[in-house]
């Protein structure tokens, strides 16, 4: 259809809506109530409930991929126009294959679903977090300060470490997730794919030692110390610069 | 620093250890922690120099963010590294002739994707090196500011290492933080000083002195048993003279318009030591 055309409500035409009804009402959407049917309010309404599907995961009901991809271009526009810190971490399930084969692909849904709550638990109303794939999640932190990073990722960790999952009456199963993070560089213009690619390395790092933990890229800045200052300058020069 | 947050990138084998040394030529990364010290003029007018002494030379803009080697060189590259990293062009035809007898390889604004290390980066910046070096005597690294993984890559595919300083405090101790990561993370035993702006003759050696009692204390320590504490050599100091500043801004290259000023001469100084 040409961008030019009138909306579609003016014309003769009939709308084909019975799929788009459909999958609103398998996805636990009310059909809107607002307007007339097939008037524009109410087709409105229909749309943002389209959209509002086809940027969720179905199964946890966080963000998908493509949702997470939108978030992080608007970050790095962001990163790069205000030269804010923001985060992304990178987090996966540990030995979820363990899970589905010792309890089936059903409690393995249940632990997904379980983690994914724990996660949304931990974000604050600006960040983003997603189901990328499988058992691996996203999250976007803008606004995080470097100082904080690791705090931040060890308290989603612990979150998730403590959370146990209600798999069958009376049995739960609880599981850890490994992360690993980047900040976006500040003032930089960068691509999506170096951001996550940066993240995930420090989750491979994360899983090869040892799993259950967070790794952040670190900062390239090695610190000199007071001490090593005030060798290097001589003690009274180096208080005169303080 | 803790040695277990940092793993090292590469150790002090250069990547190019498989191709005989003879065949190929002595490859140098210029560093310095701080930016604005004048690595690039460093760069530029000591290829000139080298050149000068009969010496084929290629100077590769090793800072992928932020290169400006172009602007020293007063060259406006149509075909940069970047376009033969994304497999645009041939890698001959980025390589340009430099005012001052020397070739050069300029990474250009469009870099900006690559200053960061990814695998990618890695191999495609070794695969460059290793194609071009058996054509030269000479390749120098010009590194970017800081000590970003790109720069400490860049350091681990050189023989050796120039770290340069001024003697202003903020680039001492940025200088000292750069020795301090390569010595740790590189175990890297012989790191060349050049002190560049020195007031009066002789600085360069106080400067020098004054950090290598630094690292005998603090770095030392810091190394993993057998390590060896690094030694500073001192390769030259280059005084600080009015007609750097004049060249720079006339974009042109000192070794060229002014050769026979005082820092002219403390870089000719430098490549007499490295060609003798």
């Amino acid at each position: 259809m040409e961008a030019t055309n009138p909306p579609a409500a003016s014309t003769n035409a009939p709308l084909k809506l019975g799929a788009a009804l459909q999958l609103l009402r398998q996805s636990g959407h009310d059909l809107p109530d607002r307007g007339q049917i097939g008037d524009a309010p109410w087709l409105q309404a229909v749309i943002d409930a389209l959209c509002e599907i086809s940027s969720r995961d179905p199964l946890t009901g966080l963000a998908n991929r493509r949702q997470f991809e939108l978030a992080l271009a608007s970050e790095i526009d962001r990163v790069a126009r205000a030269g804010e810190s923001a985060l992304v971490l990178m987090i996966d399930i540990d030995f979820f294959k363990k899970v589905n084969d010792t309890h089936g692909h059903a409690a393995g849904d249940l632990v997904l679903k379980g983690v994914a709550q724990a996660l949304a638990d931990c974000i604050r109303p600006m960040d983003t977090v997603a189901r990328f794939g499988g058992e691996e999640f996203a999250m976007i932190l803008p606004n995080c300060p470097p100082s904080f990073g690791l705090t931040v990722a060890e308290r989603v960790r612990t979150k998730v470490q403590g959370r146990s999952v209600l798999i069958a009456p009376g049995q739960h199963v609880s599981v850890t997730v490994s992360i690993g993070g980047a900040f976006a560089p500040q003032w930089v213009r960068s691509s999506a794919p170096l951001w996550i690619e940066r993240a995930d390395q420090q989750l491979y790092r994360a899983k090869a030692e040892g799993r259950n933990r967070a790794c952040l890229e670190q900062p390239t800045v090695s610190l000199v110390s007071a001490e090593e200052k005030g060798l290097l300058f001589g003690t009274s020069q180096f208080q005169d610069l303080e | 620093m803790n040695r277990t947050e940092t793993p090292p990138i590469a150790t002090s084998a250069p990547a190019l250890a498989h191709v005989p040394a003879g065949r190929r030529a002595r490859i140098m990364a210029l560093t310095s922690g701080k930016g604005g010290v004048g690595k690039t003029f460093l760069a530029a007018n000591l290829a000139a120099a080298l050149a000068q002494r009969g010496r084929k030379v290629l100077v590769l803009d090793a800072d992928l963010g932020l290169a400006n080697l172009d602007v020293v060189l007063n060259l406006q590259p149509k075909i940069t590294l970047h376009d033969v990293f994304t497999g645009k062009v041939a890698l001959d035809d980025a390589i340009l002739a430099a005012p001052g007898g020397f070739e050069v390889l300029l990474a250009g604004s469009g870099m900006v994707e690559y200053s960061r290390l990814t695998t990618e980066v890695r191999e495609q910046l070794l695969k460059v090196i290793e194609t071009v070096a058996p054509r030269y005597d000479h390749i120098l690294l010009d590194t970017g500011a800081g000590i970003s993984d790109v720069v400490l890559y860049a350091v681990s595919l050189a023989d050796d290492v120039l770290v340069l300083a001024t003697p202003e405090p903020t680039s001492m101790t940025d200088a000292y933080a750069t020795i301090k990561v390569l010595a740790t993370q590189q175990a890297r035993a012989d790191i060349r000083l050049v002190v560049n702006q020195v007031g009066r003759i002789g600085e360069g050696r106080v400067i020098r002195n004054q950090l290598q009692l630094v690292v005998d204390k603090f770095v030392a320590p810091l190394l993993l048993p057998g390590g060896t504490v690094p030694k500073l050599e001192l390769l030259g100091e280059v005084p600080l003279d009015p007609s750097v500043r004049e060249a720079v801004q006339k974009r042109k290259l000192l070794l060229v318009s002014m050769p026979g000023c005082a820092a002219a001469q403390g870089v000719v100084a430098i490549a007499m030591k490295l060609a003798p």
